[in-house]
Formats: C-alpha cells, structure tokens, sequence
C-alpha cells in the first residue's frame, strides 16, 4: 500500500489529486450531454478558443482561471448566436473561430519571455501546479455546475432528446441552450489545469462515451461516467508520478483503455456481444 | 368552404397565417376554424407545407402573417394544451431512455421548474402506454423498438399530455397494421375525450371515411370542409396537379412516386 500514499506526502500531489478528481467527475457529467448532443467537436473547439483568454489574463498578471473562465463565457455565447442560423453552416463557423481564437492566443504567449514552458502547461495541462485558491475556485464552479444540472435535469433530458417536444412544452429552449453551452465552457475552463487546451475534449467525451455503453438511462450514464472520469484521473496521476509522464496525457491515455475495454466488452453493445449476435 | 357552426370559441381558428422557411413562404394566406372534438384530415402533395402547418400550429415556426387562436386565446396562451406528435426521423432513437422516460416527458409540462415526475406522473405514463398496448415495453431502452413500436410510444407521450388538441405528422406511413390499428382505435378514443385531432396522411381513402374534416392545401389553402365536398375532382386537381392518376372506373388515387425532398424542414429548434 505504501505505493499509493508515498506520492501523496507532498502537498502538490495532494492538491493535484483533488483537482484531477473534481475536473474528472465535472467533464464526465457535462461529457454526457456533448456526446449524445454530437457536440464534441464544439467542447474541442471550445477548449482552443479559450486560449487568448488565458493569455491576456497572463500578460495582465491576473488570475489565468477568471481570464479562461470570461474567454469561454464569451466564446459559448458566440457560438451560440453564430449556430442560430446564419450564411455559413455551423462546423464550419466553429472551424473558423477555434482557428481563430487558437491563433491569436499562440501569437499573444509567444510574446512571452518563458514562451515554451507556458504553452507546455496550456496546452496539455500542469496538474501538480495547481494552488490552493484554483483548487476552491474549481470546487466552486464545479458545485454550480452540478447544481444547475441537478436543477434542469428534465429541462436539459428533453432539450438533447427531442428539441421539438421541448418547444412545445414551452420550455425556454435559446436559454437552455445557451445555458448549456455555458456550464460546458466552464467545464473546459477548470480542465484546463489537468488536461490542457489539447486533451480536454478527450476528458469531455471519452468517459461518457465508455458509460454509454455500459448503460441504458441517462442518470445511470453520467453517474458511471463520473466514476470511470474520476477514477481515470486518479489513475493517470499515479501513472504520471511513477512513469514521469505528462499528468494530461497519462489521465486520457487510462479514460482511453477503459473505453477500449467498453468498446470491446459490453454487454449488448460491445463489439464482441455484437459479432456473436451476428 | 362553409365554417361547421360551433356554440363557444373555436377550439382551434386560425386567421390568415403566413408561414415561410429561410424566408421563402411555404405556406400563404391559410384562415380555417376546427371545432371542438373534430377529427381533421390534412392533406396535400409532398411539399405542400403539411409539417409546416404543423409546426407553425405548434409555434416552432413564427408566423409571418396572420394569427392562430385556440380556445379563443392567442397561440402560447395556453401552455399545455397542444401534443404534436412528429415524424419518427425527428429524435435520436438510440438515446439512453426507456420508453417510460420518454413517456413521462409528456408530463413535464404540467410540472414545476424544478418539480420531478410524481406518481400520479407515472400513473398517467403507464395508463397512457396500455392505452396504446405497448405497456410491457415500458421498461425497454427505445433503441431496442421496432418503428411502429417507436410509434405508439410518441402516441403514448402525446396522451399523457392530455392535450385539448393533437397533431399527428403522417402517422399511418410506413408503420405495421398493429400499430395503424392502435392509432384508429386512439382516435375513437380522443374523440370520446372532445380531443380536437388534426392528422396529415397521404391516404385519401382514409381521409375520406374515417375523418369528419378535409383540410386540402398546397402550399395554400384548396379546401375545407367535409369530405365528400372537399374531393371533388376540380379541388384535388388543384392539389396535386399531374400527380393524379384517373382510372377508369372514375376512382382516383395519387402517385407518389418520387417525391420532391423539401417536405420535411427542420427548424432551428431541431438543434
């Protein structure tokens, strides 16, 4: 047993595990709504278009998570206003303002001194770095989230179901959606500091995707979801500390096997269950 | 086009709407009033704006001009009160959702902000299923339904609306007699409830026997009013122009062969 506590006598380890398992549970949760809305190319979009925000907040000397979390607030509701119908089609608009934005923030950084190492820990995540004070800002965005979630469960099952029946019902569906498309920015903010620009995407949709097909309900889904999310991170990180690997990489590689392993042997959906239905 | 007379407000009246689709009109100038209880056809060629109607009926289309009252209230007044019931295309059936769940969804309009489905909810959802002869399935993920199955439960979750007024898109095409049977037998049903119902079908011979109302349109209204008036043969040339096939013995049925695409538009709120 002595292998599992030994990394956690230092204090960045112990701060860094509580921050990969909230930032796990938090992406799991919103992850389930990305992938059977088919947003993921939106949450990867997402996450790249937040970079200038970061980087303005950098060269300000500000808080990096408010610069992330203002960057995506912005970054949600343009997507929002660009997806409502308008010249071009709406992958294609994204495609343009992820670019974009992934640009820009790359041009700001490299006016950085200490360029290199910065844009290491953006883009794929700087979990032992993580201080206290990001540590209580993640469990509070992080508790709103679950809240809100918790809150519009049935608003939010009918709008990704059947968006037809949500506007018959009344349901206040552009603010829904909008809201949606908020709490899933902010979900990307605080995976920032474990995955980075780079891999966050990977945290939104693999967990839920595995708990796809293992479940058939959707409470059911982003419970197991959340717990293949955060036992993933807590995997990664042990696998980072004794391999001495990039914590990011490691967490999404372990989310990654647990989808294979789903993949290949679920009941009724796995690919062994199918071939010998077949 | 003789307005059937009815004693209180119209369940349904709607007055000159307008209804256009990435700003080309699909539908023009269409006034008609439903009384209450009335089972109404709606009928015309593929494109004619049936889904449409529906939709603008249901407020998922704005109205460019004109305006649609039920119960004498402007449309929206009522929160709860309309069920449509689209085309089975229009949701993802491999959603994580038993059939109960997609049932109980119905409720959700006659629930708080933040209320969960009770047990009367859940009462409403079974009674709703066995009415539809699908309650052993009520446990099933949806995916595992086959399309008339997939059917019934989108009947099922109008009921448990209990709405004053029911749209059904095309409900009879491409589903097992079982399920068209069940749907019949759902209409005698509503019509014993004073449900107003409003169904589109491409089935003139259906149309003409098993419904009180024929709402003819092509892209604008053709005809209103009892079956036997609306089929005449000047109307439904009107309607579906060379589409028509004349036989001998003086019947007429449509050709549906190759039918244009842009029927079934999906409106941002598809998304």
């Amino acid at each position: 047993m002595n292998w599992i506590l030994l990394p956690l006598q230092y204090s960045f380890m112990q701060r860094g595990l509580a921050a990969a398992v909230m930032v796990g549970v938090l992406c799991a949760i919103m992850g389930t709504y990305v992938v059977l809305r088919g947003m993921a190319f939106l949450g990867d979009a997402m996450a790249h278009a937040i970079l200038p925000g970061i980087a303005i907040a950098y060269l300000l000397q500000g808080n990096l998570l408010a610069g992330a979390g203002i960057a995506a607030v912005v970054i949600a509701l343009s997507i929002g206003f660009v997806s409502k119908g308008g010249a071009i089609k709406e992958d294609t608009a994204i495609g343009i303002l992820f670019a974009a934005a992934l640009a820009l923030g790359v041009a700001l950084i490299s006016s950085i001194q200490t360029y290199a190492v910065d844009l290491t820990h953006i883009l794929f995540g700087n979990v032992l770095g993580v201080s206290a004070s990001d540590l209580w800002l993640t469990a509070g965005l992080g508790l709103l989230i679950l809240a809100v979630v918790a809150l519009l469960f049935k608003q939010f099952l009918v709008l990704s179901f059947d968006p037809i029946l949500a506007a018959t019902l009344r349901l206040r569906t552009e603010l829904l959606r909008n809201l949606m498309l908020i709490l899933l920015a902010l979900t990307v903010v605080v995976s920032l500091q474990t995955v980075g620009v780079g891999l966050s995407a990977a945290m939104l949709v693999t967990p839920a995707a595995t708990a796809y097909l293992l479940t058939r309900r959707l409470f059911p889904m982003m419970v197991v979801s959340a717990v293949i999310g955060a036992f993933s991170s807590v995997v990664g990180l042990y696998l980072s500390y004794y391999l001495n690997i990039v914590s990011g990489s490691a967490i999404v590689l372990t989310a990654t096997g647990f989808f294979l392993l789903a993949f290949l042997f679920s009941p009724r959906k796995g690919l062994l269950w199918r071939t010998r239905q077949a | 086009m003789n307005k059937p007379v009815a004693t209180e407000p119209a369940r349904l009246d709607v007055d000159g709407i307008t209804v256009a689709y990435n700003g080309t009109p699909v539908l023009r100038e269409v006034s008609f009033a439903v009384p209450h209880g009335a089972r109404v056809a709606v009928v015309g060629p593929n494109g004619a704006g049936k889904s449409t109607l529906f939709k603008a009926l249901v407020g998922l289309l704005p109205l460019r001009a004109g305006r649609i009252f039920i119960h004498g209230l402007p449309l929206g007044h009522h929160l709860d009160c309309v069920a449509y019931v689209p085309q089975r295309e229009e949701v993802d059936w491999r959603f994580p959702v038993t059939v109960l769940d997609v049932v109980l969804m119905g409720r959700f309009g006659h629930l708080k902000f933040v209320q969960p489905p009770g047990r009367a909810d859940r009462e409403a959802a079974v009674l709703a299923l066995d009415q539809m002869g699908i309650a052993s399935l009520a446990n099933e993920s949806i995916s595992a339904l086959s399309g008339g199955q997939q059917q019934r439960v989108f009947l099922a979750r109008a009921l448990a609306q209990e709405p004053h007024l029911f749209l059904m898109d095309e409900p009879f095409t491409g589903v097992d007699a079982t399920t068209q049977e069940a749907t019949l037998a759902l209409l005698d049903h509503l019509r014993s409830r004073k449900v107003t119902v409003m169904i589109s079908t491409h089935d003139l011979n259906l149309a003409s026997t098993r419904f009180d109302l024929v709402l003819l349109i092509n892209r604008r209204l053709i005809a209103f009013g009892e079956p036997k008036a609306v089929f005449s043969a000047d109307n439904l040339a009107q309607a579906f122009g060379p589409q028509l096939i004349h036989l001998a013995d003086g019947t007429v049925f449509v050709d549906e062969c190759c039918p244009p695409e842009d029927e079934h538009i999906h409106p941002g709120a598809a998304q």
